[in-house]
């Protein structure tokens, strides 16, 4: 076993390796210099460090530096490009901001970004700072940049037990974690203070402030012991990383694996902080799990967990909801499943009465946790004092559950009301069960707290109006005490069961909505063929789902643009284009109320798939603020992928659609040019034939044998012409150049001159015309139907034997012109009559000595069903031959 | 008759050469024009008996050419070389003052004889002839009398203006909306101009479904034609 695991590399800690190296190459480099408090002369030496890159030929530009108007710092700008600021106004000051876009456009070997943590001003494109780098490093620009300890995500906590100062600007730990290199810009913390005395580090008037709070030699020295552990770590994550890669045996906390229990209670970051540093202190991932109940179905408790669990996700953590009734059974259930190897959860005291309450019974989720998880480690993690009291907001709660407190007491006063009619009534004596029913009432309409306080009112009017003493609230038998006692008992697991019962059936319904509505969309989706019914049917389902507007997009080219859209009341503006470049780009969430451009209109998130991003969805809502909570954005996520799978599939038929009909047009290109090429040069090569004889051998030719080859001539140019003029009307049909003169037209008038034409190449077949009397005139092209019509008889004369009839008859049926072109000849083949309609099909295809390209009844069809007619071909019933029948609407055409 | 006098206007050589060959043989003379200017210079220099005028020329519009033309010689023939699919084209020629109008590809016979029907017509100009027989029919304009197959036949009033009109111009295209300007105005529908042709038909043709007399030349007008 140890023997297995020697040699062989660690293939997660390889992939890691091939990234960064990967990213390398694409991804610019990170330098980060640390530093553990301000002033230790990170910017000095980043700049000083920027000097020497700059004399080894590199490109180097200044982003953003903040000098704090030291003068040692800014000696050193001199000689380094420095790119001009952003000026954006807020709240009436002009604030300079680094200008992203403009350092993006130019393209810079290194940039120079001070103070990581910066916060930048409202209507950037990102709201940190630290995103903007990522984007610079996206672009393959290295970055060099500053940070100091204090903010580090997971450290936010010890800092500011330390300092005593929260500070609100913090960094991702995985920013620092992904750095290609840190050096920690280390000063003692008396060499720091020398230098603030000296006022080289804050001017004169704020110096004094800030030394009193932040800078005792105390804080420093721990700020600087936090500072080198932090980096001290960073480079052993780095060693344990090469030497997992390079199968290098050595002491592996092996398969660990952290989770942290989230519950409602938890209102501060603490939890999750202390969950970053145990996984990364063993290497370890971590979950952050929240067991969603009936109480997660306020808007306030569902935008705080969503809150919670986004800086998990920062933080580096896999958040996981799962939905439950006891959280600490499923908890444990999830963790067994995920081989977890380490518990966390809050420590259960300090949130209220209402907490202690439940610790008291031994009902809060710690305290079960514990009970339970008799095969886990569990942490207990201690809440921190600072945010945590104002993170909630219980009075909002209060009020809304105000009325369920309201209708309790009445539901009591009832139960009363009716005790005391079965007293005096009936001279009931047990008449507690009155009040006990009303108490189960309570708990299966309002949940748990109403039904408590129900039983709590249940028990004193009992006492009071029920037990002697009478109207007071003593009791005078001993018995009677015991009797309360049960009564209140009785009451209390009434009241569980059903607030269970309840919070059961709310949570099941919520889910059987959710169910039902995906069920029901994916219902809708899948029976859709149509790219565009699909698209607007998914926003559709989406837009009513969701209550708020949806565009979809899709790249055409390398643009993107709105195919369907519903209820899109506002505009997708520049703004909102912008961010949903970026989001496809990035294959990442953008626009309002994320991490990137959060100041615009519309929110957009990519739909994908195995391969990749597919579209992009676009959402808004009449109201400001969030778009969707976090329950919404599950079930965004949910329709999302069967969207995504169902464009995805239509996208494919479509390719395949594409493939099929590219070699099909291959196929009728290769027919078109051996057609065109026999078509064109074997008229050809008849009259120049002739021509050449008719020159070279004039004085030897008889006049027959010159008459010969002068007819050849003529009819062979002839065939050309007829050739070439359905040429040019398979062209004009195909190009839709064809725009049908339509007025009121004699088809028998047509006829008779299609006859005319063609009169030449029926010489040989009889030809009998019959009109009905009368002939309504039908509102057609007459030039087009000349045409078609002399093509279907060039067709009969070509295939059918010499002497056989040809017969025309033009009649009414009923709101219809019919024309009926039957002759003689061998007819069509049976198993496809429709066949003779598609381009160059002939119907003995190696029979080259039928002149023509099959293209003449093509074009026929083409131009009947141009004029809004009808041509169909069958074989003659009576006898042998082909029935060409032709029908137009007679269209309101008077007859005359 | 001296030789008449005909001027090629066709900015294709092998056209020019080939009609040059063929009329010169059948005791034409010929002149050439490659351009529409060219044409207007030697009309004005050597007029014409006849213009053969193609309509794609390389300078200007062949229906600008024959504008002009018309202004300065109301009464010169003109008769169009024209493409297929082009009756667009054919209309607008006729109804600008063309005599008539030949398609590209023709045949040379059909040519001469519609050169020498339009030169003839242009000597007509001032008294029509007043009888018209064609085969069996023959029509006299001064008596209204109509005899077809040795049989009287009687038109309504309609019916014989319309075959008058064509009489007076026998052997020529008239479009439809010639002769519903004509006899109608402006507003005239071409339905009932169809529904009086075909009765005029009924009663002039042996085979009214297959015409002889009355030829139907489709998108642009009718022509009555002279049997031999």
């Amino acid at each position: 076993m140890t023997d297995a695991r020697v040699d062989r590399p660690d293939p997660d800690a390889l992939l890691r390796q091939g990234t960064s190296r990967e990213e390398g190459r694409q991804r610019g480099r990170l330098k980060i210099f640390l530093g553990a408090a301000p002033g230790v002369g990170k910017t000095f030496e980043m700049l000083t460090t920027a000097h020497q890159l700059h004399r080894e030929g590199h490109d180097v530009v200044i982003g953003v530096v903040e000098t704090h108007g030291r003068r040692e710092t800014l000696a050193l700008l001199d000689g380094l490009e420095q790119a001009s600021l952003r000026s954006v106004d807020y709240r009436g000051q002009t604030l300079g901001e680094m200008d992203l876009e403009a350092l993006l456009l130019r393209r810079a070997d290194i940039v120079l970004v001070d103070e990581l943590a910066h916060t930048n001003a409202p209507g950037s494109r990102h709201p940190k700072r630290w995103m903007d780098v990522d984007d610079l490093l996206d672009a393959g620009i290295n970055v060099l940049t500053t940070v100091n300890i204090q903010h580090l995500e997971s450290l936010n906590d010890i800092v500011a037990s330390i300092t005593r100062i929260r500070v609100r600007e913090t960094v991702p730990d995985r920013v620092l974690n992904r750095a290609d290199e840190v050096e920690l810009i280390d000063l003692t913390p008396n060499d720091l203070l020398q230098r603030m005395r000296d006022g080289k580090i804050y001017a004169e008037q704020t110096a004094g402030r800030a030394m009193l709070h932040y800078f005792s030699p105390g804080n420093l020295t721990a700020l600087r012991e936090l500072a080198l552990r932090q980096t001290a770590q960073q480079v052993d994550a780095q060693l344990v990383d090469h030497m997992k890669a390079n199968a290098i045996v050595g002491p592996w906390a092996a398969g660990e694996r952290i989770m942290v229990c989230l519950t409602l209670q938890d209102r501060d970051a603490s939890l999750l902080r202390y969950g970053k540093r145990l996984a990364d202190r063993l290497h370890a991932p971590w979950i952050v799990l929240h067991v969603e109940t009936n109480r997660d179905l306020t808007d306030a408790a569902r935008a705080r967990m969503a809150a919670q669990m986004h800086l998990a996700q920062t933080l580096g953590a896999e958040t996981v909801t799962i939905p439950g009734q006891d959280v600490a059974l499923d908890a444990l259930a999830y963790a067994r499943a995920r081989n977890v190897t380490q518990l966390i959860s809050a420590h259960p005291s300090g949130r209220g009465w209402g907490g202690r309450l439940r610790q008291w019974l031994g009902r809060a989720t710690t305290e079960r946790l514990v009970q339970w998880a008799d095969d886990f480690p569990v942490h207990i993690v201690p809440p921190s004092s600072g945010e945590g009291a104002t993170a909630g907001q219980p009075g909002h709660r209060r009020a809304v559950r105000f009325g369920a407190y309201v209708s309790s007491t009445l539901i009591v006063a009832g139960a009363l009301g009716i005790a005391l009619m079965l007293r005096r009534g009936f001279d009931v004596g047990n008449v507690s069960l009155a009040f006990l029913t009303g108490i189960l009432g309570v708990a299966v309409a309002y949940g748990l707290g109403p039904s408590l306080w129900a039983s709590i009112l249940g028990m004193l009017c009992v006492n009071f109006f029920f037990l002697p003493p009478l109207y007071t609230l003593t009791i005078a038998a001993p018995d009677n005490v015991v009797a309360l006692f049960f009564f209140f008992a009785t009451a209390l697991i009434a009241s569980n069961l059903g607030a269970r019962v309840r919070n059961q059936a709310v949570v099941a319904r919520h889910r059987a909505d959710v169910t039902q509505s995906l069920y029901h969309f994916s219902r809708t989706i899948t029976g859709i063929i149509k790219l565009d019914d699909l698209l607007w049917s998914v926003c559709h389902q989406i837009a009513v789902l969701l209550e708020c507007r949806v565009a979809l997009m899709l790249p055409e080219g390398d643009m993107l643009s709105v195919r369907a859209s519903y209820n899109a009341g506002q505009r997708i503006g520049a703004d909102d284009l912008a961010a949903a470049e970026w989001a496809w780009k990035h294959n990442r969430t953008a626009g309002r109320g994320s991490d990137t451009l959060p100041g615009v209109r519309w929110l957009f998130t990519p739909l994908r798939t195995g391969r990749g991003p597919i579209a992009l969805i676009g959402l808004d809502t009449e109201r400001d603020g969030a778009i969707l909570d976090s329950e919404q954005q599950r079930l965004l996520d949910a329709l999302g992928e069967q969207a995504a799978s169902a464009i995805e599939s239509i996208l494919l038929a479509q390719d395949l659609d594409k493939a099929r009909l590219e070699a099909e047009t291959d196929r009728l290109r290769g027919a078109l040019l051996t057609s065109i090429s026999h078509d064109l040069r074997t008229p050809l090569a008849s009259i120049l034939g002739a021509a050449s004889s008719l020159d070279g051998y004039d004085e030897t030719l008889d006049a027959v044998a010159r008459k010969e080859l002068l007819v050849t001539i003529r009819e062979e140019a002839e065939r050309l012409n007829r050739f070439v003029t359905n040429l040019l009307d398979m062209t004009r049909l195909e190009a839709g150049a064809l725009h049908p003169r339509r007025e009121r037209v004699d088809v028998g008038e047509v006829v008779a001159s299609a006859l005319a034409r063609a009169s030449a190449l029926l010489v040989d077949h009889p030809v009998e015309t019959r009109f009905g009397a009368d002939l309504p005139m039908p509102f057609l092209d007459d030039v087009l139907l000349e045409q078609a019509l002399f093509n279907i008889l060039d067709n009969a004369g070509k295939y059918t034997p010499a002497g056989t009839p040809i017969s025309i008859a033009v009649t009414v049926d009923h709101d219809r012109l019919v024309l009926q072109i039957k002759d003689t000849g061998p007819g069509l083949p049976i198993s496809a009559p429709d066949l003779v309609f598609s381009k160059f099909t002939r119907l003995i295809s190696a029979d080259r000595a039928r002149p023509g390209t099959g293209l003449g009844l093509a074009i026929a069809r083409g131009f009947i069903e141009t004029m809004g007619g009808t041509i169909t071909a069958r074989n003659r019933r009576e006898q042998s031959g082909a029935e060409f029948v032709i029908s137009f609407p007679i269209g309101g055409g008077q007859r005359v | 008759m001296s030789d008449p006098t005909v001027l090629i206007v066709d900015d294709e050589p092998a056209i020019r050469r080939l009609l040059r060959t063929t009329l010169a043989s059948q005791a034409w003379r010929v002149l050439e024009a490659g351009t529409g200017h060219a044409a207007q210079h030697i009309i004005k220099d050597t007029p014409p008996d006849i213009v053969l005028l193609d309509l794609g020329l390389p300078d200007m519009d062949g229906i600008d050419v024959l504008r002009l033309i018309r202004q300065q010689h109301a009464t010169l023939p003109v008769v169009i070389l024209s493409v297929r699919d082009d009756e667009r084209g054919k209309v607008s020629a006729l109804e600008a003052g063309a005599d008539d109008y030949v398609t590209k590809p023709f045949s040379m016979a059909e040519l001469i004889a519609r050169l020498r029907n339009a030169l003839r017509h242009a000597l007509q100009q001032e008294g029509t002839q007043p009888l018209f027989i064609s085969g069996d029919l023959r029509i006299d304009l001064v008596h209204r009398q109509i005899v077809c197959r040795n049989v009287e036949i009687r038109l309504s009033p309609r019916e014989w203006d319309i075959l008058r009109m064509l009489v007076h111009h026998a052997g020529k295209v008239l479009t439809h909306k010639m002769i519903m300007n004509e006899l109608w105005g402006a507003t005239a529908d071409v339905q009932q101009l169809r529904v009086y042709i075909r009765q005029i038909r009924q009663k002039i043709e042996s085979d009214p479904e297959r015409p002889i007399h009355i030829l139907t030349e489709t998108g642009v007008g009718y022509r009555l034609t002279k049997q031999v």
